[in-house]
């Protein structure tokens, strides 16, 4: 009989498109019934743009999404809830200072006669709390339950409503490692009872622990679909990263001798007193890139942001000879410290302005764009017209709003203006992040052109056909250390997969 | 996945709040044109929305728009406009400033009726030549504005507090310290009954009028504040990056702007202007400061004000003129029968016509100059 059952969800060629970017092409997707199914990828692989067109927040420009067998058209999240898709978000949104009944009846409240029938939630609500093995004080305030359990609420509200798929995005990234045992138990009773579960993540041995499918997903697509027991963690590494190794770099110039860049024993503290970076130690020489690979979030950011000053750090930073470990941020970019941000809307463009305002922004006291006291406009904006010719970024003129552009021409000016002053050292965080291919290539020329010119580059990137063409020396970092240094010529993404998963150890240098 | 979405922009409330006070600064003739065209709009949907109301309460809107129309063929009327304007100028540029990055400065009316009180003081303290005297008291009252402000400014760079919060509440401490100040040191216990001041400031500190009795020359100094502002928020180097703190501090800080510093800097230089409102009155008419003779509440009105010029300096003076307009006609109104508060609520309603058909507005110029680009640039790129 399972045979003829059609699956929980399926999708088929599925097409997202936003300006500038493709979020997601060709995506085939087969959930079985009553069964965990993991979505893996890097981040920017495209797996949260998925689960929004099947949960109805968007919809897709192409392809099929069919629940239980029926062809959907969801115009929005109700839509979805009403076809018994729930979702559980990786920020929590449930109302602090209600109590835990209120929060999971909230938005659905059984009512008689307008007045809130809490004795019949609270009934259904100890009947489905005993099904799925949790148990919590319903009267309890949200505010005062830990992380884990307000996850449970967020389930609890999803099934209230009716939810017999559940969609859990990035689900333990929150959790302490036996409150995610907790969980998976949680979700194996659900699975039981014949709830289908759709699990998003890019923890490997989470994945292949609780999962009875497996789907990978890859720049945007989909790209193998596999059984836990068939694949081991390297495997789903190396389809999660890649495989192909296309070389977007080929050097004609030798490395200079002289060190441009020193990081010596830098640390960084996280806001919760952690060591977010650990002793980091490395050197950059003239025309030299050094990538770093790893999972978004082990320490990359910090580094990057304290290497120009944005964060208090210990340890050593010498650029050119001057030790600038203590020195603000206008001293470091003054010194030669360049930085192409990891999120250009956040930190590098204002949305708003005109091409030659963002274009001006960071070299506002340069004595070529002043006078004075005064921003010289006309220099301010022949020098943006500089960056639009020489870095091709497709616009009709200077004035133009910056929200106007695609993302890949605000990317080429945001790269441009930290390259056109010749910086002897930038720090390129996801330079080709959401970018088309004619602009990343664009982009990667130029990064090749400031090499051969003697610029020392700081690579960081999730992109590991990116980081091993590009990178003369190649550094993964791995809970906020570096954890191995390899040579790009000599290394397969399945190797570099086990370092950033902190799967291999050791080998560093 | 924030790099998607290549026309995102802040949404809710605090997206809202940040389009009215910074506002779109893509300017071209067209945007600027149609930016003047919805603020004309908005004017004329205010007027209808009034002429309702006025018949509701059973007036004649024609009657009362003739006679507000007619005070505008009287010279002195103008004249009446032009000296009520003034304040609303310094105040509205005060606000305009903080606007700029973001910073809701409630709290110029206790920096300037704090002003006031010491630099009336301080003015009728010392004796000095002519313009020295004049620039001296002028110097003061900007100097104790901007300590005032300050306040606000340390409490948010360093204790994190909205300064919301606390400009709206040092208001209220600002009344409080200048009635003690006042009464304990300051006040001129010569001068008997109801009308209690302090001490006349001499002659050589006295502004001139430039037309006897009816206006003085503090309306140039006004005109010249916000020619200054111009300068300084779109011409200096301060200014771009007054600017790039308010449309986006993350982005400033990543390019070396030191948020902290900028916040201090822009309230300062807001408490200081606003320091100037009320100086028209105390060194141009009353010569002292009088806590019945000082006029109250331009602080408040400098926020609509600046929020319906766009917290540009010239679209701040058109506003201020409007409203000093407004304000004159009162008195006119009262004799005609017509009940002057109309006064207060068409300014009202004007403002929130400007904020909601701007809002409308800039939605309309943005989706457009999206669609241009694409338009323009889908052939030559690679998809």
């Amino acid at each position: 009989m399972t045979t003829s059952t059609p699956p929980a969800v399926a999708l088929d060629g599925i097409w997202k498109r936003f300006p500038g970017v493709i979020a997601n092409h060709d995506v085939t997707l087969s959930v079985d019934r009553g069964t965990i199914h993991a979505i893996v990828g890097e981040n920017g692989a495209g797996k949260s743009t998925l689960m929004k067109t099947l949960y109805g927040m968007h919809r897709p420009d192409a392809g099929t999404v069919a629940v239980n067998g029926t062809d959907m058209h969801m115009k929005s999240p109700a839509d979805a809830i009403a076809a018994g898709i729930g979702m559980v978000h990786q920020h929590f949104m449930l109302a602090d200072n209600f109590s835990v009944l209120e929060n999971i009846i909230l938005g659905s409240e059984p009512a008689h006669r307008g007045v809130i029938d809490a004795a019949s939630a609270r009934t259904d609500l100890t009947e489905l709390m005993r099904t799925v093995g949790v148990t919590l004080d319903l009267d309890t305030p949200v505010s005062e339950l830990g992380v884990g359990e307000r996850q449970r609420v967020e389930i609890l509200k999803v099934l209230y409503r009716g939810a017999d798929i559940v969609i859990l995005d990035e689900p333990t990234a929150v959790l302490v490692p036996e409150e995610v045992d907790e969980l998976f138990a949680t979700l194996r009773r659900l699975v039981n009872d014949g709830t289908t579960v759709i699990f998003i993540s890019h923890k490997l041995d989470e994945v292949l622990q609780v999962s009875d499918a497996i789907t990978v997903m890859r720049q945007g697509t989909t790209v193998a679909s596999v059984a836990p027991a068939d694949i081991d963690r390297a495997g789903l590494a190396e389809l999660m990263v890649g495989s192909e190794l296309p070389t977007p770099g080929g050097r004609t110039t030798d490395i200079g001798e002289t060190e441009r860049l020193t990081v010596a024993n830098l640390s960084v503290v996280g806001a919760d007193g952690r060591l977010v970076v650990e002793d980091a130690t490395f050197a950059v020489r003239a025309g030299e890139i050094v990538g770093i690979a790893g999972v978004e979030g082990n320490g990359q950011y910090e580094l990057c942001t304290a290497i120009i000053g944005l964060r208090p750090a210990t340890g050593t930073v010498i650029v050119d000879g001057d030790d600038i470990s203590t020195a603000s941020v206008r001293d470091r970019h003054d010194a030669g410290v360049a930085y192409i941000p990891f999120d250009r809307h956040r930190e590098a463009l204002m949305l708003n302005s005109s091409l030659w305002e963002n274009g001006l922004l960071g070299r506002e006291a340069s004595p070529e764009l002043s006078t004075g006291p005064l921003v010289n406009i006309g220099a301010a904006r022949s020098s943006t017209r500089d960056i639009i010719d020489r870095f091709g970024v497709l616009t009709p003129n200077e004035t133009v709003p910056a929200f106007a552009l695609s993302g890949g021409n605000q990317q080429k000016l945001v790269v441009g203006r930290s390259m056109i002053t010749e910086p002897a050292v930038l720090i390129a965080a996801h330079p080709t992040r959401g970018i088309d291919v004619g602009a990343q290539a664009a982009v990667w020329a130029e990064l090749r052109d400031a090499r051969d010119a003697g610029c020392a580059i700081l690579l960081v990137s999730a992109d590991l056909d990116e980081l091993i063409g590009l990178s003369d020396t190649l550094l993964v970092m791995f809970d906020g250390r570096i954890a191995a240094e390899v040579d790009p010529d000599d290394v397969s993404p399945a190797i570099l997969g086990g370092y950033m998963t902190g799967a291999t150890t050791g080998a560093a240098s | 996945m924030t790099d998607t979405a290549t026309t995102e922009r802040p949404t809710g409330l605090s997206g809202l709040l940040s389009r009215i006070t910074t506002g779109s600064n893509a300017g071209s003739l067209r945007t600027s044109l149609t930016t003047v065209a919805s603020s004309l709009a908005a004017v004329a949907i205010a007027l209808s929305i009034c002429a309702v109301l006025l018949l509701v309460t059973g007036k004649s809107p024609v009657d009362a728009y003739s006679t507000i129309l007619e005070t505008a063929g009287d010279s002195n009327k103008l004249l009446e406009m032009l000296r009520r304007s003034t304040p609303l100028i310094f105040s509205a540029t005060a606000v305009a400033v903080g606007f700029k990055m973001n910073l809701f400065n409630i709290g110029v009316e206790g920096q300037y009726l704090f002003a006031a009180l010491i630099a009336a003081e301080a003015g009728s303290r010392v004796s000095l030549p002519a313009v020295a005297h004049i620039v001296f008291i002028l110097l003061v009252a900007m100097a104790a504005g901007a300590l005032w402000a300050s306040i606000s400014g340390i409490l948010k760079v360093y204790r994190n507090i909205h300064e919301v919060i606390s400009t709206i509440m040092l208001n209220y401490i600002a009344l409080s310290v200048i009635q003690w100040l006042f009464e304990n040191f300051f006040r001129d216990d010569t001068v008997e009954g109801l009308n209690v001041k302090t001490t006349i400031i001499a002659e050589s500190g006295q502004m001139p009028d430039l037309v006897d009795g009816r206006l003085n020359a503090m309306f140039l100094v006004a005109l010249a504040t916000a020619g200054a502002f111009w300068v300084l928020v779109y011409r200096s180097r301060f200014g771009f990056r007054l600017r790039a703190s308010g449309y986006n501090p993350n982005a400033a800080e990543v390019a070396g702007i030191g948020a902290r510093r900028m916040i201090i800097a822009a309230m300062l230089i807001s408490g200081a202007i606003a320091g100037l409102v009320a100086m028209y009155s105390v060194i141009g008419e009353t010569y002292a400061y009088g806590p019945s003779a000082t006029p109250t509440q331009f602080g408040f009105a400098g926020i609509t004000v600046a929020l319906l010029g766009r917290n540009h300096p010239i679209g701040i003076v058109i506003a201020a003129l409007l409203f000093g307009f407004l304000d004159s006609t009162s008195a006119v109104l009262q004799l005609a029968d017509v009940p002057n508060s109309i006064v207060k609520v068409m300014q009202s309603i004007i403002v929130l016509a400007v904020v909601v058909v701007n809002e409308a507005t800039i939605r309309r110029l943005n989706a457009r100059t999206a669609e241009q680009m694409r338009a323009q640039t889908d052939s030559g790129e690679a998809s």
